[in-house]
């Protein structure tokens, strides 16, 4: 070989060599992988409490850019402890929703029919005082009702109060939780609260009826359950649903729907039976002991399984774990009750099996709160004129009702009803009211007999879409709202405050009351420059720095003895100041003064139908989120849970869409899909509440999946509170193909002629 | 009964995932054709053939080239981020075969080019070559070329063999797919692509001799064609459940009918009978079986990517 | 950051699949509009009403043997710090041969860069000093646990120690990194 050659290879050669290793270590030193950091963290951090469902958990609210990037728990914070349910961390999609309401807008055509005309706060507002004063000068102040859900109702219900009108609702009453406080109220003096004074964290034996803890994603009461969890608990899950908690459960009673206060009291009978009760708690605090055990001697577990279908082993069983870990045995109180009309009845058997096991005031039970003390900012006194909300028919009925009942609001409001009308106009602060009050044909006509109709919201509900005047409020992210100081375990202060300005012309409801309240006869009333300088009032009272409040987001107050055994004073405000077993008030008033079965109070599904009942989904909070578009990316419509033997028979596929049609023959006005599961009784049907909805402007979730509400068009009053039993509606199926095949025939016919 | 959810709907990934489209089994297709027709030439120049290659024949390997780049431009098309496809050049991953396809496409090119040069007609070369004049290094590189006939002929089976088995190799070795998880993926792919180059080759003005030359050849080809698909479906059905699972995608599964109809039917068993019976009868093969088996050819790789992707792996610890 | 091998447990008695993981992580890794690169899944068994149910939070494994490794052209889908499993966008050609190649389906492209995308097991918050990912520091039932395998006092490696534990599809040789507890 010539040397030119040889060079020529031999170059060729190194350098092959070279570029190959350079190729095969892919260029090693001239570029690595660094890690991609998202860029979310804020500049700013400001802490706040949240307002996507009620629980109101400490968060810390990141902002970049003047956006918010991302929201946090706040470590400090007593309820969140710095963890955050789905619903928190998907605040920013209500933030930047795009159908949220923007301007204050008026009804430019006939009620209903959707079309507004967008005009200047002050338009707005002169518009509802107008309505306001013309309402009162004719009728009384009384004429006018608040609905309200939402901690900026702080400051309507401080203006209505003001303006002398009785009539402020809140349908988490007579709607929600009204049956619960009462029957605890009854009980031990004391309501149950929220948050929820149950000590769930230190329960060794947890009883949940009809609680769908981990569904229901009040986030502390969720983190108290998987640390009861976690310490070995025992969990008994009664639900005619296999819940995440009864996936949890040693022991899961599917229970025929209806039924429970048949469970509860056969648990009473074999605890009292066998002498398993806390004998020293009942001798120290109980009243009415004789009479409660004889009362209970013909509920056995044989009786109960004829009418709730329980193996009467497991009742026996069952109330033996239940003994065998007490006091700290906590039968939770549940949190939406209003389900047969029986509400407070089972709520009181509950508070009294809970007090059979020497719960109430005991570790693992029910723990004693106590609240930072924040003295009330000094206003003029409220205007007495007002009397007694009209609620009622009769004054006489739901005599122990201690709030007003949103429904009976919404009765009164509709001349024939109950006489004439006693309520001429409305006010609703963010609650929804067509999905939420059941009967909604009754508020659509409600809505229709009204002179005037004001919403404040933030999104385009169907309230919103009702209204007269709509007033689009700024999201808990842009405003500053009443000081949060519950009772609890650990009790403290929180602020919530404007982590970003408003966007587009929403503003914040303390503004809103002012500004109306100034126009309607009222500014003594509002006497602040805004809400942050009325907090500060109110802690330097208080003898607390609000600067320090901004910056932590929470100021810590001191503990006070949590169980009877620490120094809890045992009080209970009943009438014998004991733990009522045997209920004076009740008797007095005509009722059971004890929990007693009767077997009218549950009716069977006709033939072919399924009784409806729904709950919750832990991404969402019922119809408030559900067009959020980050969280409905988890779950962006419900189904229809079907027993799988049930959907045999039916002949219906995992993923049918099915519409429902209920026992008056109201059927839902959009589809859901099935779901095939071996999770519900067979005498059911289940879904998540929220979806369906008909509001056309919430663009995300409008025809998505199938309202309950909309089917829940009988309910059961409570006499003894209001309360409105929602879970007495039967359902059959319609296929979607065959309804929406008759409808084409149908458009078509006409088409035709 | 099993009842499973899930939250998640990531487009193209649920409820099945699904994100490789028709540009893949588009340049499956070319790229093993171009695969056989570098084979079969550089086989042939391996022969001692002593007649004249008819111009169409001659012409034939141009076709690697142009097919190989419009294949190579779907690939692209098919690229989420197709403005980095230079990264694919930075570096070579031993065992990523799509990072050896790669650089086996880069090495296609002068590979088929020359070899196309080399059996192009003399009448066009020589105008090519006078046009070609001011540029001295074309004559040397075809000088280089002219002599080493053996070697680009070698050079291109192999390559040619690269290309049509890598592709095999890369579906064949993603556990996650049990459909194409299998050894004989990667044979089975050259096989088709020899076979659909041969077929393409019949498509055009042959002469009789070269037409009854490729119609054996390609008989030969079916035959080890369905030899393969038999044992890589045997491999599959005998395997665990996983791959059992997936095998069903083509045995009852949604694409049963078209593989069978499409892939074995029409594109393997009906072309191979009729070019058995050409064979027997002494006829020239006409073009109709040439379709059947481009027709099957794309088929079985449409089949493939898109049946494939629909299955995974099914066995699952949390649900015993 | 001083670990050597990261993995992450999941404590399936205390998971109650409510999601905050996943909302949690779409907000601190800005995942595009639409895509999660964690989930909930959760698989029932039985008949009513013998019922057992498994809530799963899951997420990229970060393999030992990771098959979107190997098949990767570019080197974009890479062997990480600490035995995590990365993609570096920026060589990233979006071929999908590593959302093939996965067999949990693990992976998604991100629309907006054309570059694959999946759980990093937060590796920004790592390398800050943080100790957390974002979905261990916002779970409402404190179930997901992260720490070093390496190291046998780290609270993964006692809970792996102590309690039954299982990994999905653990006959695909992949030898994943992302444990539950029973």
């Amino acid at each position: 070989m010539k040397r030119r050659e040889f060079i020529r290879v031999a170059s060729v050669g190194v350098a092959g060599t070279a570029a190959l290793g350079g190729v095969t270590t892919d260029w090693y030193g001239l570029y690595g992988n660094p890690t991609v950091d998202p860029g979310t963290d804020g500049d700013r951090v400001v802490p706040s409490f949240c307002e996507l469902c009620f629980w109101k958990c400490g968060i810390l609210a990141h902002v970049k850019d003047g956006r918010v990037t991302k929201i946090k728990g706040n470590p400090r914070d007593p309820l969140s402890q710095g963890q955050l349910c789905p619903r928190g961390a998907g605040g920013t999609g209500l933030l930047y929703d795009p159908d949220r309401l923007k301007r204050p807008m008026i009804r430019r055509d006939r009620r209903g029919s959707q079309e507004f005309q967008e005009v200047s706060w002050d338009d707005a507002l002169d518009v509802v005082a107008e309505n306001f004063e013309k309402i009162k000068a004719n009728h009384g102040a009384s004429a006018l009702a608040l609905f309200l859900h939402g901690y900026g109702g702080n400051w309507m219900r401080h203006l209505f109060q003001a303006y002398g009108s009785p009539n402020i609702a809140a349908p988490s009453y007579a709607q929600c939780r009204g049956p619960r406080d009462v029957g605890f109220n009854l009980t031990y003096g004391w309501g149950v609260g929220s948050p929820e004074r149950t000590d769930i964290m230190h329960s060794r034996c947890l009883v949940l009826i009809g609680s769908h803890l981990g569904e229901n994603m009040h986030n502390t009461q969720v983190q108290e359950f998987a640390e009861a969890v976690r310490r070995g608990a025992t969990v008994i899950t009664v639900d005619p649903r296999y819940s995440v908690a009864a996936s949890k459960s040693a022991e899961w009673m599917p229970i025929k729907p209806g039924t429970d206060l048949a469970l509860l009291l056969a648990w009473m009978h074999v605890i009292l039976g066998e002498g398993l009760h806390d004998r020293e708690y009942l001798a120290a605090y109980g009243y009415g002991f004789e009479q409660l055990q004889e009362h209970v001697k013909p509920y056995s577990p044989e009786w109960a399984y004829t009418r709730t279908g329980l193996d009467p082993d497991q009742i026996r069983r069952t109330a033996r774990m239940m003994v065998a870990a007490r006091p700290a045995t906590l039968i939770h109180p549940g949190r939406h009750v209003t389900w047969y009309g029986n509400d407070t009845q089972r709520s009181r058997a509950i508070a009294i099996l809970n007090a059979l096991l020497g719960s109430w005031g005991r570790r693992g039970g029910f723990f004693v709160p106590s609240s930072m003390d924040i003295p009330s900012y000094e206003y003029p006194g409220y205007l007495e004129e007002g009397g007694d909300p009209v609620d009622k028919p009769d004054p006489s009925d739901y005599p122990l009702a201690d709030e007003a009942l949103a429904q009976g609001i919404c009765e009164a409001t509709i001349p024939g009803v109950r006489g004439e009308s006693r309520i001429k106009g409305w006010m609703v602060y963010g609650s929804n009211l067509p999905i939420t009050l059941p009967n909604p044909e009754q508020t659509a006509r409600a809505i229709q007999e009204l002179e005037f109709l004001v919403t404040v919201d933030v999104l385009p509900s169907e309230i919103v879409g009702w209204s007269d005047v709509v007033l689009p409020e700024a999201t808990y992210l842009e405003r500053c709202d009443e000081l949060f100081n519950p009772p609890w375990r650990q009790p403290y202060v929180a602020v919530r405050q404007e982590v970003v300005p408003p966007m587009y012309d929403s503003k914040p409801g303390w503004w809103i009351a002012r500004e109306l309240g100034k126009r309607i006869g009222l500014p003594e009333f509002f006497p602040w420059e805004d809400s942050m300088e009325y907090a500060k009032t109110r802690l330097e009272l208080a003898g607390l720095d609000c600067d320090v409040l901004r910056e932590d987001g929470v100021i810590l107050g001191e503990p006070g003895p949590l169980y009877f055994e620490e120094g809890a004073p045992p009080v209970f405000h009943t009438d014998s100041g004991r733990i009522e077993l045997y209920s004076q008030r009740l008797a007095a008033h005509g009722f059971d003064p004890m929990p007693t079965w009767h077997d009218e109070e549950v009716e069977d599904p006709p033939p072919g139908y399924y009784r409806l009942l729904f709950g919750r989904s832990p991404v969402h909070t019922f119809g408030r989120t559900t067009n959020n578009r980050l969280l409905s990316e988890v779950m962006d419509e419900n189904e229809v849970w079907v027993n799988r033997k049930v959907a045999e028979r039916w002949g219906l596929d995992h993923g049918e869409r099915v519409y429902l049609q209920n026992q008056d023959g109201v059927r839902s006005s959009f589809s859901a899909p099935v779901k095939v599961t071996e999770r519900i009784h067979p005498d059911a049907v289940y879904m998540v509440h929220g979806y369906g909805r008909n509001a056309p402007k919430l663009r995300r979730v409008h025809g998505r999946g199938i309202d309950d509400n909309e089917l829940i068009t009988r309910y059961k009053v409570d006499p003894i509170m209001g309360g409105t039993g929602m879970n007495v509606n039967f359902v059959t199926f319609l296929r979607a193909a065959d309804v929406e095949g008759a409808e084409r025939a149908d458009g078509r016919e006409e088409g035709a002629s | 009964m099993n009842e499973i959810t899930t939250t998640r709907q990531n487009h193209l990934i649920d409820p099945v995932m699904h994100v490789w489209g028709w540009e893949i089994p588009v340049y499956l297709f070319l790229g093993g054709m171009v695969a056989g027709i570098m084979i079969l030439t550089g086989t042939r120049l391996l022969g001692r053939g002593r007649e004249e290659p008819s111009t169409a024949m001659g012409l034939l390997p141009w076709t690697a080239p142009v097919a190989i780049t419009l294949g190579m431009f779907f690939l692209w098309l098919d690229l989420a981020h197709p403005f980095n496809a230079w990264r694919f050049y930075l570096t070579l991953k031993i065992s990523s075969p799509m990072s050896w396809g790669a650089w086996i496409l880069l090495g296609i090119y002068p590979a088929s080019m020359l070899l196309a040069w080399l059996t192009t007609p003399e009448s066009l070369k020589a105008r090519v070559r006078s046009r070609m004049e001011a540029f001295p290094r074309f004559a040397r590189v075809e000088a280089w070329a002219e002599e080493r006939v053996r070697l680009l002929a070698w050079v291109n089976i192999v390559m040619g063999g690269a290309l049509g088995v890598y592709t095999g190799v890369l579906l064949g070795t993603m556990a996650a797919r049990p459909l194409w998880s299998s050894a004989l993926l990667g044979p089975l792919f050259l096989v088709s692509g020899l076979s659909t180059g041969a077929a393409f080759m019949l498509l055009h003005r042959l002469t009789d001799r070269e037409r009854i030359l490729l119609g054996r050849t390609d008989m030969g080809l079916i035959s080890v064609e369905l030899v393969l698909l038999a044992l890589w479906m045997i491999g599959l059905a005998a395997g665990g459940a996983v791959s059992q699972a997936g095998l069903q995608v083509i045995l009852g599964g949604p694409y049963t009918a078209a593989f069978w109809t499409l892939v074995v039917a029409l594109g393997l068993v009906v072309p191979l009978l009729g070019e058995w019976l050409e064979h027997k009868h002494g006829a020239v093969p006409g073009r109709g079986t040439a379709v059947l088996v481009l027709i099957g050819g794309f088929a079985l790789r449409w089949i493939l990517v898109f049946g494939g992707q629909a299955t995974g792996w099914v066995t699952d610890l949390a649900m015993r | 950051m001083n670990a050597s091998r990261y993995g992450m447990v999941i404590d399936t008695r205390t998971c109650v699949g409510c999601a905050a993981c996943v909302i949690g992580c779409k907000a601190e890794n800005d995942v595009a509009e639409d895509y999660s690169r964690d989930w909930i899944r959760t698989l029932l068994t039985g008949e009513y009403p013998s019922l057992r149910m498994a809530i799963h939070s899951e997420r990229c494994n970060h393999c030992d043997h990771a098959p979107c490794v190997q098949v990767c052209p570019t080197g974009a889908s890479h062997r990480g710090p600490a035995g995590t499993v990365q993609v570096n966008p920026a060589k990233c050609s979006g071929c999908k041969a590593c959302v093939a190649a996965c067999p949990y389906d693990a992976r998604f492209i991100d629309p907006r860069s054309g570059a694959a995308e999946k759980c990093t097991f937060c590796m920004h918050r790592l390398e800050k000093g943080l100790h957390t990912t974002s979905c261990q520091e916002i779970c409402p039932t404190r179930s997901i646990y992260f720490g070093d395998l390496d190291d046998p006092s780290s609270q993964v490696s006692r809970l792996l120690a102590t309690r039954e534990w299982y990994v999905l599809k653990p006959d695909a040789g992949t030898r994943p990194k992302h444990f539950y507890l029973k």
